[in-house]
């Protein structure tokens, strides 16, 4: 096994990266634009309310400046448990990747509760380009997110089972990677959606 | 991932999951993870597909052919020219070159396979699918209608109400993945995977070419699939992104789609130059002329091909600065790919041309791509294209490009590394035939459409009258475009008897063309571990470099025989990865999950059963047969070569692979 140890941290490979890391890395570069096109629809539309709600009339930034605050503390759990790990110190591994898992899981809880309210509110999937264009946006985004926390799940149930060791603390990396790419699109996304001034009705 | 330390335990048990066996036979194609054979895989379905869009191509031309034309209805015309279009691009031209980079890209860097083996037969079964799902809805007697380019709004519902669109839409979405899958796969093998001493600016042209056009793909897939996305929630789920009543841009599919189509142009045609430059150096026994600025403009063309989309809308009122940026930039585009073209001549130049038919097939992309190309020029002109757009001169256009440019393209690489593949040479006589065929052919149908457009026919027109003196010319390309038939099935013929007559000849040798890449180290066919031993990269053209030295006047001459240079296929006992069954399963739940989308939802429980269970395969898999065949003393010397990183596959590049449809 040593040899596709040596594989697997990037030895002797043309980058100096492993090709698992390389390929989370190639990929991220592909969802840039997948989210860019999402931004750029909601961009175009969001003005484009027709007679249903405009983006200033509902948006709760208060609410949701929260749950940014609770999705940007789990790339800092991420962390902590990335770290945790590779000082081979699997306890705190443990409890930093269940920490992320459920943050991020209260950050999908409020975007549940956010579309809830807005769908009560009036702001229905079908009701204007831009509902559409949100919902869209923000809900690829929240797919995302769930995925992440499948990835961090697996994990976790790997290293109850023992698998999960110092050695293959580059597993975890890569998986922070992809979490650390989805925390620093909805940077983007807040900014474009909340804190640019929207327009109202 | 977890079972990793129960399968590393020496002869541990290994439970319901084993890897299949089969080296032979039909199981080993559907199981098989060998770059090469997927490569073949990928060659023979795009075939079928090229015959599948050629009857459409025909049944065109018959529609055409007279005024007032009654072999086609107006609404089956609209069908047949739509599902040529996404044929002939998604299901033949890029898969063609997938099968080219499959096969030719491990060898060319010295690799032992792709990084991702089993993604890489992942890859093909999606595209597979996705190519079946397109074409399921001629069976279901419900194909696309809307062009290959799909324009919403008149895509969306209310005018498009059958199933069409939405086959179209799933079914490049399905085929999408297998793009972009595959992309990521041989990003990762280029950059990570090269022999030793191959720096990036010792890579052959070809493997320049494909790498440019995975990172394309990498990034002009999004952008379709966002657009596909956004069609599919229009339709099914009454979303607002194309619905100008509420208040939606009309023009927004226009802007996503050809932010994706116009790399995708380069997509297209990018191998074709990259396997000419391989070609005509070997033919013209000369260096390739301008090696760095063969590359550099492949890498200028990548990059520029993201500023011209807008050039495909001169016409839908995007305004004079836009149309005029655009206008610009069209321009600019043709610099880098005249670079490429003067570069190929100035390799001919002085050299002792042999014209094989590789070699004319090559001349034919030189020659016929510079036409399409000065043609397009002509588009950049706005005024001209005011009047050029929708009529038969941008048909004309995009087929001296696609046809005249990738195609012959292709067909260069296949006579060339027949050898290669097969262990045989095709036949040179039914090949010239073949070439000369389809070169007038080709030439015969598109020709003309020139001088249709200007007499200012229209596109997508399911008939004419008489007496706008179409006729004459219509009737011609119509005969040309049999004629180009004739020449394909000569192609097929050629295959046939070639195969046959290989039985009894002997065999072709190592070097058939005096080649210069490091894929002719290997014998012929390719044994199925590639490379007996790594080589060592010192230079460009490495292979000839090897062959050919100077003698004390300073003139190059032959200093090794091929047979002294090349590998002879004989290693035993070298680990390779094993098959695997979930790559087919995986992909085979994709297209019951489109039609679930489409008709009911129970076809979406038997598709997610599907994904899941190959999700579930693929993770519990074995990392390897613990009864295959062992080289593990190899590995300690080359570890990056020969240990496919597949054994260190664990939860992320599956996940990776599997969000692809999601997001």
């Amino acid at each position: 096994m040593a040899d596709t140890a040596a594989v697997s941290h990037g030895h002797g490979t043309g980058t100096g990266l492993s090709d698992n890391k390389l390929l989370m890395w190639v990929f991220l570069g592909s969802e840039c634009l997948l989210f860019g096109g999402l931004i750029s629809t909601y961009l175009i539309y969001r003005s484009r309310f027709a007679d249903g709600p405009a983006p200033g009339d509902i948006f709760d930034i208060p609410f949701t400046s929260v749950s940014s605050f609770v999705l940007l503390m789990s790339s800092l759990t991420m962390v902590l448990a990335l770290s945790a790990l590779q000082r081979g110190d699997i306890r705190n591994n443990r409890i930093w990747l269940l920490t992320t898992a459920l943050l991020g899981s209260l950050f999908i809880g409020g975007q549940v509760y956010e579309f809830t309210t807005f769908v009560r509110e009036g702001l229905g999937y079908t009701t204007s380009p831009f509902s559409s264009a949100f919902f869209t946006l923000t809900g690829f985004h929240g797919v995302h997110v769930s995925l992440g926390i499948l990835m961090l799940m697996s994990l976790l149930i790997s290293s109850l089972r023992g698998t999960l060791t110092k050695e293959r603390s580059e597993t975890v990396e890569i998986v922070g990677l992809y979490w650390h790419f989805v925390d620093v699109v909805w940077i983007f996304i807040f900014t474009v959606i909340y804190l640019v001034p929207s327009p109202t009705s | 991932m977890s079972d990793v330390t129960e399968l590393e335990a020496p002869g541990g048990s290994i439970g319901v999951y084993t890897r299949p066996k089969a080296n032979t036979g039909w199981r080993d194609w559907i199981t098989t993870v060998d770059h090469k054979k997927i490569g073949i895989l990928y060659g023979a379905t795009a075939m079928f597909f090229f015959v599948i869009g050629g009857i459409e191509a025909l049944l065109i031309r018959l529609q055409l052919a007279t005024p007032d034309g009654t072999v086609l209805g107006a609404e089956t015309y609209n069908r047949v020219f739509t599902m040529h279009g996404v044929t002939m691009v998604f299901l033949v031209i890029m898969p063609l070159a997938a099968a080219f980079a499959n096969y030719l890209l491990p060898l060319q860097i010295g690799a032992r396979d792709v990084a991702f083996p089993r993604m890489n037969a992942l890859s093909f079964w999606v595209f597979l699918a996705g190519g079946l799902f397109l074409n399921m809805s001629w069976i279901v007697g419900d194909a696309p209608d809307g062009g290959w380019f799909a324009y919403a709004p008149n895509t969306g519902m209310i005018f498009s109400p059958g199933k069409g669109m939405d086959y179209y839409a799933i079914g490049l979405q399905i085929t999408g993945i297998a793009s972009l899958v595959s992309a990521m796969n041989l990003i990762v093998t280029v950059l990570n995977m090269r022999a030793p001493g191959m720096t990036l600016f010792k890579m052959p042209v070809f493997t320049w070419m494909i790498l440019v056009v995975q990172f394309l793909l990498l990034f002009a897939v999004p952008v379709i699939t966002v657009a596909l996305f956004l069609l599919l929630f229009d339709r099914n789920f009454g979303a607002n992104f194309f619905n100008p009543e509420m208040g939606a841009d009309p023009l927004l599919w226009q802007h996503l789609f050809w932010i994706f189509g116009h790399p995708e142009v380069y997509i297209l045609i990018l191998p074709s130059f990259g396997i000419i430059s391989e070609v005509i150096p070997t033919f013209s026994r000369k260096p390739l002329f301008g090696y760095p600025f063969m590359v550099f403009s492949g890498i200028a063309i990548g990059f520029m091909g993201w500023g011209v989309w807008a050039h495909h809308m001169f016409v839908s009122g995007i305004g004079p600065i836009s149309v005029a940026a655009f206008s610009v930039s069209t321009m600019f585009i043709a610099v880098p790919t005249g670079v490429k073209i003067l570069n190929w001549l100035a390799t001919m130049w002085g050299g002792r041309i042999r014209f094989n038919t590789p070699m004319l097939f090559a001349s034919g992309v030189v020659s016929m791509f510079t036409i399409g190309g000065l043609s397009g020029v002509t588009h950049s002109v706005a005024p001209a294209d005011t009047q050029q757009t929708d009529t038969y001169y941008i048909v004309a256009h995009f087929h001296y490009v696609i046809f005249g440019g990738a195609l012959l393209g292709i067909f260069a690489g296949f006579y060339f590394w027949w050898p290669k593949v097969f262990g045989h040479l095709l036949d040179e006589k039914w090949g010239k035939w073949n070439f000369w065929l389809m070169i007038v052919g080709f030439n015969m149908t598109f020709g003309p459409m020139h001088i249709l457009g200007l007499q200012g026919m229209s596109r997508r027109i399911a008939s004419y009258s008489p007496g706008f003196g179409f006729e004459f010319w219509n009737m011609f390309a119509s005969i040309g475009a049999f004629i180009i038939a004739l020449g394909v099935a000569v192609f097929l013929i050629n295959v046939i008897i070639s195969a046959r007559r290989a039985r009894t000849a002997p065999p072709v040798g190592l070097d058939p063309w005096d080649a210069r890449g490091p894929e002719w180290f290997t014998p012929n066919p390719t044994p199925v571990h590639n490379f007996d031993s790594e080589i060592q990269i010192d230079s460009l053209d490495e292979f000839w470099h090897r062959k050919y030295g100077e003698d004390e006047d300073g003139r190059v001459v032959r200093v090794a025989t091929a047979e002294e240079v090349c590998q002879d296929g004989s290693a035993t006992d070298i680990h390779l990865p094993s098959p695997s069954y979930w790559p087919v399963v995986l992909a085979a739940g994709l297209p019951f999950i489109g039609f679930g989308l489409m008709y009911t939802l129970w076809f979406c429980v038997l598709g997610g059963a599907l994904v899941l269970m190959g999700i579930y395969g693929w993770i519990f898999e074995p990392v390897d047969d613990p009864d295959g065949p062992h080289g593990h003393g190899h590995h300690a010397d080359e570890p990056t070569e020969d240990v496919p990183p597949e054994d260190s596959v664990d939860d992320e590049p599956l996940e990776t692979a599997e969000e692809a449809p999601v997001g």
